[in-house]
């Protein structure tokens, strides 16, 4: 299998566009006896599906959602990034590109990330021209703002639901090539496994989740869009069905899984308040531009709140520690996610949390409030207006730039964050690791291609916000419909793959075997205990911060919790029916082996870098220290079966343009 | 709290449903999924089938959860999902009764769960502006004035739920039809197929069963992201001129 990440030769800044020039293309003619599977209709999915079919390739679209709608991306709040320099303030494709090389704590690849930063401008005009209503300002041109890790405005977004305009976007770009007939749409069916002829990707085996049927598809190559993995640690702030099933039976068939250890906790969510919590709720980073992070000063005054006795607006502001603000003036409250995490971890182990857990911080908006509220004032002509005037104003305009979150935030807790600060706590929220792909997107295995969240490209060790729904949009829109073609012309004398080859009916057999298996262990526990279980070792030892010994245990209680899962997992109901518990058992069983792979991988890493923290690797500071020296590299596992070490291969990152240098954002 | 539940129970699409009741001890914090998660914990561990019903980011934004809860739509609360629902909104001893969206053109699946995949053909037939991908102009090329573009940005808040047609006594998707047709009517970029899209998408409507509008305006008091009815007057009027002009082609 080919291990080459296949970047082109010449100038950074060229690359791009000289391969685009001279890359092999496929005749329409010749598209047309061409198949391609698309599993996933997220940003990456959805895009590619539809771009693929406007081509004139016979597309094949799966996802398990009844609607490509639902996707995941649905659920994106703050915006996305575009190197358009419309405010002027001295953005470049070369500033973007270095901003998410340096957020990525130099762990991704200069080429791709140029090539990311490149059609990032692309996007916003495409999906301008869709239909997106993204944010305007009075002149009628489309708005800015900032996001964590830059010193500029280049995040354009739709409110807060900037990910759901997009996916609506890219989702009517879809239903018209289903229209058209280009794209054959296969909602409620999960992919459960890759099929290989010959060692290269030619379809999938799914299961149609209201009959519990299990199909067979064929393809001449296989994209798999399906999103990240972060449901690992049971709580995130992903929605509830997001799962690792398909890229890793792609890894179980010989795809190399990329940085797995590579996680982002997200510094802003809302905490967790009891053991029946099902998930995790965002609140955007965009609330940290005028949101201040803070935790009281004295430890007496943590406790009081965290018992009631006190609120965050009995605290003075001399007894107040804006502990972002101290500790990174350049940044202040906007450093990237993982410093931001990591910081609010540091004082609620100090003993500073405001919640009753003793988890949560402080992002209060009260100095926003009276700041707008006052320029709001002043352009209304109003002088010297009361406080309660300038509070009611300044309420008024946070309410139009963060009004639904902050509703959301109320619908939840409870607690009007206009009046109190709101509480909040780091949680895992997305995965830089996935597919290992090389420059075309395409995984060690021919044919078969990664996109999105799914593959493990471009944010190294730590995303910028708003970075993916661009990247997911740039694989799908503007990268893979190209490169897909280096493949397939080599492609246009191949049949059509018959499914009922005998790789398909055993690859098929292997799936129903593995899902009797399930059914048949009449155990005693739920699925969604294991799955709890599972998810705890892995936010107690692989989640914010890591060390050797923590992960060496976490190991062996993954494998102790599989052996058990096995024995005593009960699954209700009947595997020809529409059967969610059935569902969620093969999405448990793959996490198991992910989390032992996560594992191994963080213990393989004996630095810290963005999101990976290993305690015995911190300055005196107690930030992150890199090891660059021995591990500028991509870790790329290879599966090599059930009880049998993983094996890992060694992607040196070559850095020609940019220096590696300490990340500082003090 | 303790809490009596009374949810409807049907083996699939073409078998009978009927009620059955259930107790179960909920504690005010939980949403109300999560309530409906320790019912269905419990019933595991009696090995018994839990409750199906769907749902998926639970922050009421993906549209999958759905649920008639006493008789409402995503429940008691104005603007608000069934996931976002929260506990505290009930008392003890208080006795919930949970169903499916009843509508021929959203056939019951599974216990709670219904299929909704005729708004997905609705969309197909023409809600979509007609651009593929490639170089289109700058996005600062179509300047949008801050209203316009806000007004259409409440209509394309629509989640595609179904609970304006759950709402709606004759079962009509006027609203969410109209939510579309809206959206991108709003926009200069939308406003070339306007008439076509609206005459496709209300053909694909009655197609798929749904019933007529008669201004009952159920469907906006139900609908969790607050669209407004003035959509459908909207879509009317769109409705009706590109009926004239293409008798006038004819
Ligand atoms: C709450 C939240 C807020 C966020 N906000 C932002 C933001 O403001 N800006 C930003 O840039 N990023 C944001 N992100 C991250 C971003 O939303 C995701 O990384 C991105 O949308 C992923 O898109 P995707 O297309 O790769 O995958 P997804 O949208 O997750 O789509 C996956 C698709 O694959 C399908 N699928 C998966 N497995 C299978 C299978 N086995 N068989 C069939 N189908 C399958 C699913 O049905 C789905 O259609 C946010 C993430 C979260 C959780
Ligand atoms: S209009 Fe409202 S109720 Fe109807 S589908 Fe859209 S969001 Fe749901
Ligand atoms: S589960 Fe997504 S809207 Fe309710």
């Amino acid at each position: 299998m080919s291990f080459d990440s296949n970047i082109p030769p010449g100038p950074l800044a060229e690359k791009w566009t000289r391969y685009r020039g001279t890359m092999n293309l496929v005749a329409p003619n010749n598209k047309r006896r061409i198949e391609i599977i698309v599993v996933g209709t997220g940003l990456a999915g959805a895009s590619a599906a539809a771009s693929l079919g406007e081509l004139g390739y016979n597309v094949k679209c799966f996802t398990f959602h009844d609607s490509p709608r639902r996707a995941h991306s649905i659920a994106a709040q703050g915006g996305i990034n575009a190197a358009k320099n419309y405010a002027n303030d001295g953005d470049s494709v070369y500033r973007l590109f270095y901003d998410t090389i340096k957020g990525g704590d130099y762990r991704s690849r200069e080429a791709n990330v140029h090539r990311l930063a490149e059609v990032s401008r692309n996007i916003i005009d495409q999906a301008v021209a869709q239909g997106v209503p993204f944010a305007r300002d009075y002149g009628g041109l489309l708005d800015n703002r900032s996001f964590g890790g830059v010193q500029v405005s280049r995040t354009f977004y739709a409110r807060g639901q900037t990910g759901q305009q997009l996916l609506l976007g890219a989702y009517q770009a879809l239903s018209r090539q289903i229209s058209l007939g280009s794209v054959e749409m296969y909602n409620r069916h999960e992919m459960l496994d890759l099929v290989l002829v010959d060692g290269k990707a030619r379809g999938i085996i799914v299961r149609n989740l209201l009959t519990g049927e299990l199909e067979r598809h064929a393809a001449h190559c296989v994209v798999l869009a399906t999103g990240g993995y972060g449901n690992v640690f049971y709580l995130s702030t992903n929605a509830m069905n997001c799962n690792v099933t398909a890229a890793w039976r792609a890894t179980r068939r010989g795809a190399y899984m990329a940085n797995p250890c590579f996680t982002q906790i997200h510094p802003t969510c809302i905490p967790q308040s009891g053991d029946y919590q099902s998930k995790l709720t965002l609140m955007s980073e965009s609330l940290r531009n005028d949101g201040r992070v803070w935790v009281p000063k004295k430890q007496e005054d943590a406790k009081a709140i965290r018992e009631g006795r006190k609120t965050g607006n009995d605290i003075p502001e001399e007894d107040r520690d804006y502990y972002l603000e101290r500790r990174y003036p350049a940044f202040g409250n906007l450093v990237p996610r993982d410093v931001a995490s990591r910081a609010a971890k540091v004082a609620c182990d100090e003993g500073l949390g405001v919640a009753p857990t003793g988890l949560a911080v402080f992002l209060d908006f009260d100095d926003a409030i009276m700041r707008y509220g006052k320029s709001k004032a002043h352009s209304m002509g109003l002088h010297n207006p009361s406080d309660a005037k300038v509070r009611e104003l300044g309420e008024k305009v946070v309410e139009e730039k963060y009004g639904n979150l902050f509703e959301m935030y109320e619908k939840i807790t409870g607690e009007n964050p206009y009046q109190l600060p709101m509480k909040i706590y780091p949680a895992v929220h997305y995965t830089m690791g996935g597919l290992w792909v090389d420059y075309n997107l395409e995984t060690n295995i021919p044919g078969l291609f990664s996109i999105g969240e799914c593959n493990f490209s471009d944010h190294g060790a730590n995303r910028l916000g708003a970075s993916a729904l661009m990247q997911g949009l740039a694989d799908g829109y503007f990268v893979l419909p190209y490169t897909i073609g280096q493949f397939l012309s080599n492609e246009i004398r191949t049949p059509k793959f018959d499914p009922n080859a005998q790789e398909f009916l055993d690859t098929e057999k292997d799936t129903r075997e593995r899902l009797e298996k399930m059914m048949n262990v009449k155990g005693g526990q739920s699925v969604e205990s294991f799955h709890r279980r599972l998810g705890k070792i892995m936010w107690d030892y692989c989640g914010m911060s890591r060390n050797a010994e923590g992960l060496k245990k976490a190991r062996t209680m993954i494998q102790e919790l599989r052996e058990e899962f096995y024995k005593d997992v009960f699954v209700p109901g009947s595997m020809n029916d529409y059967n969610p518990e059935l569902e969620k058992a093969h999405r448990v069983a793959d996490f198991f082996e992910l989390g032992e792979l996560m594992v191994l991988d963080a213990l393989d890493r004996n630095e810290s870098c963005g999101g990976h923290f290993r305690e015995e690797y911190q300055t005196e500071e107690g930030e992150a220290l890199r090891d660059d020296e021995d591990y500028t590299y991509v870790s790329a596992w290879e599966y090599k079966g059930w009880d049998e070490e993983p094996v890992l291969h060694k992607e040196e990152l070559v850095f020609e343009n940019v220096e590696l240098k300490t990340r500082s954002y003090k | 709290m303790k809490l009596t539940l009374k949810i409807w129970r049907q083996k699939g699409p073409k078998e009978k449903g009927r009620f059955e009741s259930y107790q179960v001890e909920a504690n005010p914090h939980m949403s109300f999924l999560e309530m409906l998660d320790v019912l269905n914990e419990e019933l595991i561990a009696k090995k018994e089938e839990p409750v199906t019903f769907e749902h998926d980011c639970r922050e009421g934004i993906c549209g999958t959860c759905s649920l008639v809860i006493n008789g409402q739509p995503h429940g008691p609360n104005r603007g608000t999902a069934t996931c976002q629902l929260h506990m505290r909104h009930y008392k003890d001893g208080d006795i919930i009764v949970i169903e499916p969206y009843r509508a021929s053109a959203f056939p019951v699946l599974k216990d709670l769960a219904v299929d909704r995949s005729a708004f997905d053909r609705i969309m197909q037939a023409g809600g979509y502006i007609s651009v593929s991908t490639g170089a289109p102009q700058d996005g600062n090329a179509i300047p949008i004035e801050k209203d316009q573009a806000s007004e259409a940005f409440d209509a394309a808040a629509c989640i595609g739920c179904g609970a304006c047609v759950a709402a709606c006594p004759n079962a009509s998707a006027m609203l969410f039809v109209s939510a579309k047709v809206s959206h991108l009517a709003l926009l200069p970029q939308g406003q070339v197929e306007a008439s076509r899209r609206a005459q496709a998408m209300v053909r694909q409507m009655d197609e798929e069963g749904f019933g007529m509008c008669s201004n009952i305006t159920a469907c906006e008091a139900e609908c969790p992201k607050e669209i407004s009815v003035t959509n459908i007057a909207r879509l009317n009027r769109e409705y009706l001129s590109s009926s004239i002009k293409s008798q006038i082609k004819v």
